[in-house]
């Protein structure tokens, strides 16, 4: 990954540079550095998806006066980025084109910020309670006809917490603004003088529903520190894991997005087999989510060879009811006729704002990070050669289903592969033998972690601090890049169907605020 | 449509009874929850209905997925007559996710101020009782527990599993039944 340095007001002109060659922001890294370097650091990161090289664009902001220029005004996918900074670490970007508070709700004056993610603030440090006035402010600049929905945060299913402003005129949806990170934990502060073992538990709890890759992006961030290679068995346990998480969670989604229009029956169907998927799941990691699985170095227990043969069938199984369930879907015209040309994406919003993951592939877009950025077992032929993951240029509804739906069929196949592997590989007797022991890093060392998880590319920066500690963490979950395209999506489409919509997009809340 | 009704007639009930839920296949011994819970099932205030509606405090998501298992066809939470609400206004208790975050403290407030008497709250999973992984930080001040918020029944678990939490909204519908709320009730774990 090439590395380059710059100055603070030069970094927009640099990122535009790289931007406009085709180049995609992966992620953003604020880093208070003030012990080290006498500054805080910005990290951009940049991939270009076609030809798989990284980028980091480096840039240093003066601790007296931590000013730099925007880059959002160039790079609209940095928006959230430097919005966060400013909340988090107090550096402003000069000509933000939005430069409204993110994660941090309320009125919170800079004088009453103590800035959170500074070496120096303590982690359970006070802020002011959020306070909220819940009389809707008449708008006198809204043209006459449209109207103002406000909904959330507490919403009327069992989902988790935003709050949508729709802008209608009559049904139709001219414009949404959404307000999230309500579950906005520290986690990351959290993280912070934590051991890497600690570190990894906590990088699971980012999200619950994809808590593997979010530990193997972990993990793999600090063997990349650490220079470490993980043993041939415990790889092809990891791709297990990473797998089965994709296959409950596409399996699962498929039928949540049949909520999204009242088909219950599909939402019943996709519930039993996705019942079955985590009854499975916890029969091979002792956790219905995949947690406690992935080990620092390597894996934390076995799959036993005729567990593995066991999973195989049962993946078997619930993929021959799922094709079936997929036949009843696809042939119901009611179905088929709300999916199609509803919550279009345009493939300029997903270049323009970085969308990824099955989003980004349903609106012709090929990004996915077993492809572009593989470790591990990923990087094997037999693997690479099952990955052919289709793209479908529509962008609408039906697209993303049949996306989801086409990598469930892949990942069944690449189960099937390691259920393979691991029955010819010999069963190790001890745990130890899983996992790779680590060397304590340096400090200041950084590294990425990146995995597909179910919803698109999750992007780990560590960055050791001394004694084998973390200093920094900073999670990019799939759902922090594709929020922002959500909104884009919904103008033109009645307001009934943004249930829809947004189910099909099927973010988490919890891993974007973390 | 064809497809459809033919997949209907050739799928099973999938409908697990509820004392194979908790068996596990280690005890023959019926659940003493679910054999008090059958006895007192139709007679006092809430004759066997239980309203929830569900506040996500700042979970990470995986208690939500469990809670959504519940009406899956395998658990068929309905059959007991407990169901999710879309109001607070229509609910009998709220079930509480995650460690109570900054941002979503006077959400709690509100919707708790929102449901009618009489009322209870079930906290659900580690990070609502007390014992999640991260503790006190700047945007998580504590839990509802620490809120001011009397909840009732306490489910442990990260994540706890669909029929812990059954047994939790059992339990609350024992209280319940028992006139539990005027007479001034504690916390109890499950």
């Amino acid at each position: 990954m090439t590395e380059m340095t710059c100055g603070p007001h030069e970094i927009a002109h640099l990122c535009q540079t790289y931007a406009s060659q085709g180049f995609r922001l992966q992620t953003m890294i604020a880093t208070d550095e003030r012990q080290i370097r006498g500054a805080y650091v910005l990290r951009y990161v940049f991939i270009h998806d076609a030809t798989c090289q990284g980028v980091v664009l480096e840039t240093t902001v003066p601790h007296d006066s931590p000013h730099y220029t925007s880059v959002t005004a160039k790079v609209p996918a940095a928006n959230w980025y430097e919005r966060e900074a400013q909340d988090l670490l107090g550096l402003v970007p000069d000509g933000h084109p939005e430069p409204l508070p993110l994660v941090l709700h309320g009125e919170l004056a800079a004088a009453s910020n103590p800035y959170p993610l500074r070496k120096d603030v303590d982690r359970a440090v006070t802020l002011p309670p959020v306070s909220r006035s819940l009389s809707i402010q008449a708008r006198p600049q809204r043209p006459d006809g449209e109207f103002e929905v406000p909904v959330g945060p507490i919403h009327a299913g069992v989902i988790e917490p935003g709050h949508f402003r729709f802008h209608v005129r009559g049904e139709d949806v001219e414009s949404v603004d959404v307000t999230l990170f309500y579950t906005h934990r520290g986690l990351e502060k959290c993280a912070e003088r934590l051991t890497f073992g600690e570190g990894l538990a906590v990088a699971e709890q980012a999200c619950g529903v994809c808590s593997a890759s979010h530990g193997a992006a972990f993990a793999q961030a600090v063997e990349a520190i650490c220079d470490a290679q993980i043993p041939e068995r415990a790889m092809w346990i990891r791709l297990l894991v990473l797998e089965l998480e994709r296959l409950y969670n596409h399996i699962g989604d498929v039928g949540n997005i049949c909520a999204g229009i009242g088909f219950s029956f599909g939402v019943m169907q996709a519930g039993i087999l996705k019942e079955k998927l985590q009854r499975h799941n916890a029969l091979i990691t002792g956790h219905r989510f995949l947690r406690n699985m992935i080990a620092i170095g390597g894996v934390a227990r076995d799959v036993p060879s005729d567990v593995a043969v066991r999973t195989g069938h049962a993946v078997q199984e619930t993929m021959s009811a799922f094709s079936d369930l997929v036949t009843v879907l696809l042939s119901h015209e009611i179905v088929c006729d709300r999916f199609r040309q509803t919550g279009i994406l345009t493939a300029d919003v997903v270049r323009q704002y970085g969308v990824i993951g099955p989003a980004a592939r349903a609106s012709g877009y090929l990004a996915d990070a077993r492809l572009t950025q593989p470790s591990g077992a990923y990087r094997d032929n037999e693997v690479q050669a099952i990955l052919e993951v289709p793209t479908f240029p529509e962008g609408d509804v039906m697209a993303r289903v049949s996306q989801r739906i086409e990598e469930t069929y892949i990942s069944a196949k690449l189960i099937g592969l390691a259920v393979a592997k691991l029955h010819s590989l010999r069963t190790t007797a001890s745990v130890a033998a899983l996992t790779t022991p680590m060397v304590t890093p340096a400090p200041y060392q950084w590294a990425l972690g990146v995995t597909e998880s179910p919803r698109g590319e999750n992007v780990h920066f560590v960055m050791a601090g001394p004694n084998g500690t973390i200093d920094r963490l900073r999670i990019r979950s799939a759902s922090y890049a594709n929020w922002p395209a959500v909104a884009k999506a919904v103008p033109g489409n009645i307001i009934a169907d943004f249930p829809l919509i947004n189910k099909s997009f099927e973010l988490c809340y919890a891993c974007c605020d973390r | 449509m064809w497809s459809l009704i033919r997949h209907r007639l050739t799928t099973s009930i999938a409908t697990e009874p509820l004392e194979e839920l908790w068996s596990h296949g280690a005890t023959e011994e019926p659940d003493p929850l679910l054999v008090q819970w059958k006895q007192t099932i139709c007679r006092g205030p809430f004759f066997g209905s239980l309203h929830i509606r569900h506040v996500d405090t700042g979970s990470c998501n995986a208690c939500e997925w469990e809670l959504t298992a519940l009406l899956n066809p395998i658990y068929d939470a309905q059959r007991l007559g407990i169901d999710f609400v879309a109001s607070p206004r229509h609910a009998d208790i709220l079930v509480v996710t995650g460690g109570v975050t900054r941002n979503l403290a006077q959400a709690l407030e509100l919707t708790h101020e929102a449901t009618p008497n009489p009322k209870a709250v079930l906290a659900i999973g580690a990070c609502a009782c007390g014992t999640g992984l991260l503790g006190q930080t700047y945007a998580q001040r504590g839990t509802a527990l620490d809120s001011g918020i009397p909840v009732l029944v306490t489910v442990a678990g990260c994540p706890p599993t669909p029929p812990e939490i059954l047994r939790g909204l059992l339990h609350i519908m024992t209280i319940l039944n028992q006139g539990g709320l005027t007479h001034g009730h504690g916390t109890t774990a499950i």
